[in-house]
This record gives C-alpha cells, structure tokens and sequence, in this order.
C-alpha cells in the first residue's frame, strides 16, 4: 500500500519532507522508440498507453516547463459527450468510456464524478438546436435528456427560472453521464503510472529543433539538453503545436487563442452539477474544495501569453450573477489564461502527418481536457500501429484539403 | 484590456471598441480555379500563428467602422505599430529595434 492513515501521520511528523517522488527524474537517454513532445495529460497518457496496451517502453516524455503547468491544470475540468456529428461523438463517449475507469487503472484517484452537466436553452432556437442535439446523441447512444424549466430547475436548485428573468430558462439538455474531474490528479497519475512502466519524463526541456534524414523521416529532436534520436515522434503540445510543426517543415491549421477560467473562494457544496449557458456564454460548477469554478470564452486575437483581457471575464460573470442571482455576492480568487490551439472546423487534429514518423494530437481548442483519456489511447494507438484508429481516423490533417470538415462549430456554437 | 491606437482617430482607445479581424496581408488568389487543392486549403486555413511580431488586422467597430492593420507582439500583446489597410508591411527589425531602445 502506497498511502495510508499511518504514512499520513508519520509524514504529518515529519512535515511532509519526506514524500516520495511520484516519478522518477532522470537525464534524457540518447535514443528511444518514441518521444512524446509535450507533457500534458494528452501526451503522459499517450506515454502510458505506449507502455501499457502496446508494449513499448522506451519511451520519452519532453516537456517545456513542468508537469501539470500547462493546458492541464488551466483548464474547468468539464467532461462531456454530447456532441453533434457521428465522428465527435464517437471521439468524445471513448474518452468518457476510458474516465470511467481511469482511477482504478491509474491506482490514482482522479474524481471523476458524474454529476451530469446541464446546457440552458435560453431562445426558441436553442430549443430546438438542443432537442436536435439530443436526438442525435441518442442515436449515437450518447446520453442526453431534455429537462423543462421546473425539472432544470430541480436538477440545480440555484438557477433562477422565472420569467422577468434578464435570461429565461426555456429548458435544458442534461447528459447525465457527464462531469468534472481533477485535473492535477490526472496528469500527475498518468505521470505516475507511465513512470512504473519505465517511461522517462523530462521536465524542463524545451524542444528546439525536429531532425529529419534524406528521406524526410524522423531522426529524433533537438532539445535544450541535446539532441534525442528516435524514428517516432508524436506531438501533443496544444497551444505551441503549430511551432513544433514548423520546425519540422509542416504548416498547420491552427491558431493560439487565450482562454480564461477563474475560480471564487471557497464555500460549502451549494451547486451540484455543471451548468454552461452557450447564448450567453458562462460554465459554471463547484469544485470538491469548495470553489466555484467558472470559465470564460477566449480572447479575440491569437497570444502566446498565457493571460486575457479583464472584459472578457466581466462578461462571463454578468451572465453567472443573472443566472443564479445567489453567487451575486461571490468574491474571486484568482483568474488565469491558457493557450488553446483552435481548428478552422473546431475539432482536433489526430492522426498521421506528412512526414513519416511524426505523429500529432491538436486542435483541441478550447475542450481539451475531457478527451484526456480518449486521445491519449489514440495517439498511443496511431503511433503503435502506424495508423489511425477508426475512431480518430476521421480527423485527419488532410481533412483541410479535401473539405471533409467535421464542422462542430457551425453545429455546436458552444462554449466548451 | 489592451489599448489600440486606431490610425484613422488618431486615438488610443480600450479593446472593446475594437475586433479582431485575423492575419492581415493575406491576399485572395487571382484566379481560384487555376490552383490546386492544397494551394487553396493553404489559402483558407494556414496562417503563420507566430509567438512574437504578427501581422494582423483590426476593425475600430465602435468608432469609425473602419479596418485597419496592425503589428502585435504576441508573447506580451504589445502593439508595436498600427496603420492604415492598404498601406505596406512595415519593416519588421526596425520596430523591434524601437521596441527594445524603448525598454
């Protein structure tokens, strides 16, 4: 047993100086079989699943700055399915498949809680686009469920419903199945695991360059630390993928936009799912510490920075204080930005690319995390077998050129 | 909130009045149908999503109504420089020589 009321106690004595690492810190071998670049969620699953389902373990992490730094520990922790097109729903329920029992695979509790995730219908068009969406997700066996206003109002006691209110509650569609996790806990398990199975992690290491031989294939990277050779290399670096695809000679569809989230300080449990409101544009759950969580949309203009601009978080809580008039007196804690990598059609890149031995997991934009489990066994599966899986062979690169778009943003128009 | 200068008010004014309005210099190809798919995906979907200087265009929505282009340094959301649509690509070296004489 790794943690118990007894190592709590004798480490609780010992000021909690004398933890064990959760993963081994190690120097970069010269070579691998794979490198993963970027150590999110995404590219530690990636790693892990290499490890665990195929069987290859020599295998590198590379990442930037540390993990759980990223996209990872920026992001509301929403986790859902319930979109439109065949092909998204098939990616996004093979995730929340693989959520499901990621605690016990991982040994490592991440709280996944199903505490359903309610999207308000304000207008008579959102009326009917959810009660398109709903019936689509239940022909794809993804479940979703319309509420009235009362039953809403039911599910999630604070939301105000009455008529003069600045947002009329119409309704709602519920996907009950969906939830929050912890997202720490999800890159530090995954990190963990991978770790065991002798994945090498390395923190701190920006990666400069992509080699490439006379044929065009992979011969490894340039890292800060030196040059690792490896003939696969999978990229799954979110906000800065369009920069690692350059230095490999490849232009991709992506653009770096801001996203802010921001959290209140912290009260007792008084909401009890995910609430988002796509006209007005708001998400909002309570986090197992207490907070009210709540995210925003991106910025307008693309940014490297890491941070947004206040009005965009003054809009978002407008919308919350209308919506549930009891958070109006809330005080927020802190705020902050992450760098998401958005598609012309709003649905990731994951797949093959050009270049033989370079494989990449992108565009999430801004509902990355909650694929997490999902892309990470894709990428693992794509880069093992050297071809897309069914369920991520729809999203190609190509897709761009033959206009076989997978359009979720015309469809959905959502906040994620 | 950012501040932007519109080169046609002549003023520095906060965000919100603005928009955003993608990479500028980004010309339509004369004549569509003579490229080939790829070109034309490059045309519609690719644009250069650099960390540092980036071309890109604004419109004063909330003032005069009119687009105009900009250089924005991507990493700490600094303009560098506006000016006005139709105008050449300003000389990218010399600004970021300014911009660092200044710091």
């Amino acid at each position: 047993m790794r943690y118990s009321a007894l190592s709590l106690l004798s480490n609780a004595l010992s000021g909690h100086q004398k933890w064990p690492s959760q993963w081994r810190d190690v120097e970069p071998k010269p070579a691998y079989d794979v490198i993963i670049v970027g150590g999110g969620g995404h590219g530690l699953g990636a790693a892990y699943y290499l490890a665990k389902k195929f069987g290859i373990k020599n295998v590198a992490v590379v990442e930037k700055g540390w993990i759980g730094g990223g996209n990872t520990g920026r992001n509301t922790t929403i986790i859902r399915s319930n979109y439109l097109y065949d092909e998204s729903a098939r990616l996004y329920d093979h995730a929340v498949d693989l959520w499901d029992g990621l605690s016990q695979e991982l040994n490592y509790n991440v709280m996944f809680s199903k505490r359903g995730v309610m999207m308000l219908a304000h207008t008579v068009h959102d009326v009917q686009s959810f009660q398109r969406h709903i019936h689509a997700n239940r022909l794809n066996g993804v479940d979703n469920t319309w509420l009235t206003a009362q039953q809403a109002k039911d599910f999630c006691p604070p939301l105000d419903i009455s008529p003069s209110a600045r947002y009329p509650v119409l309704g709602a569609a519920l996907q009950q199945r969906a939830g929050t996790a912890r997202h720490d806990s999800v890159a530090w398990g995954y990190a963990r695991a991978a770790s065991k199975l002798g994945v090498d992690i390395i923190q701190n290491c920006a990666v400069m360059g992509i080699r490439r031989g006379a044929n065009g294939a992979i011969e490894g990277v340039e890292t800060e630390r030196g040059f690792i050779a490896s003939k696969k290399v999978g990229v799954s670096a979110a906000g800065s993928t369009s920069l690692v695809m350059n230095m490999a000679g490849l232009n991709f569809p992506l653009e770096s936009y801001p996203l802010q989230a921001l959290v209140s300080e912290p009260v007792k449990p008084v909401f009890p799912c995910v609430v988002m409101s796509n006209t007005v544009h708001a998400y909002i759950s309570q986090s197992d510490k207490g907070e009210l969580v709540i995210g925003a949309g991106t910025d307008q203009y693309i940014s490297y920075s890491q941070r947004g601009a206040l009005h965009i978080l003054e809009h978002t809580l407008a919308a919350i204080c209308e919506i549930f008039p009891i958070f109006k007196r809330m005080r927020m804690l802190r705020s902050w930005g992450g760098v998401v990598d958005v598609t012309p059609d709003r649905s990731c890149i994951l797949g093959k690319t050009p270049v033989p031995g370079l494989y990449v997991n992108c565009g999430w934009g801004t509902g990355g995390f909650k694929a997490t489990p999902g892309a990470a066994h894709l990428l693992a599966y794509t880069i093992a077998k050297d071809e897309p899986h069914p369920i991520n062979a729809p999203f190609t690169l190509e897709r761009f050129t033959t206009g076989r778009l997978i359009d979720e943003a015309a469809a959905a128009a959502v906040a994620h | 909130m950012i501040l932007i200068r519109c080169p046609y008010c002549g003023e520095e004014r906060p965000e919100i009045e603005f928009e955003y309005a993608g990479q500028a210099h980004v010309m339509r190809p004369e004549d569509p149908s003579a490229l080939s798919d790829e070109e034309w995906a490059a045309y519609l979907f690719i644009r250069e999503n650099p960390r540092g200087a980036h071309y890109e265009r604004w419109r004063h929505t909330h003032g005069c109504g009119r687009f105009f282009n900009a250089v924005r340094d991507t990493i700490s959301d600094k303009f560098l420089v506006t000016y006005k649509a139709g105008t050449p690509k300003p000389n990218l070296q010399e600004l970021m020589d300014k911009a660092n004489d200044a710091v």
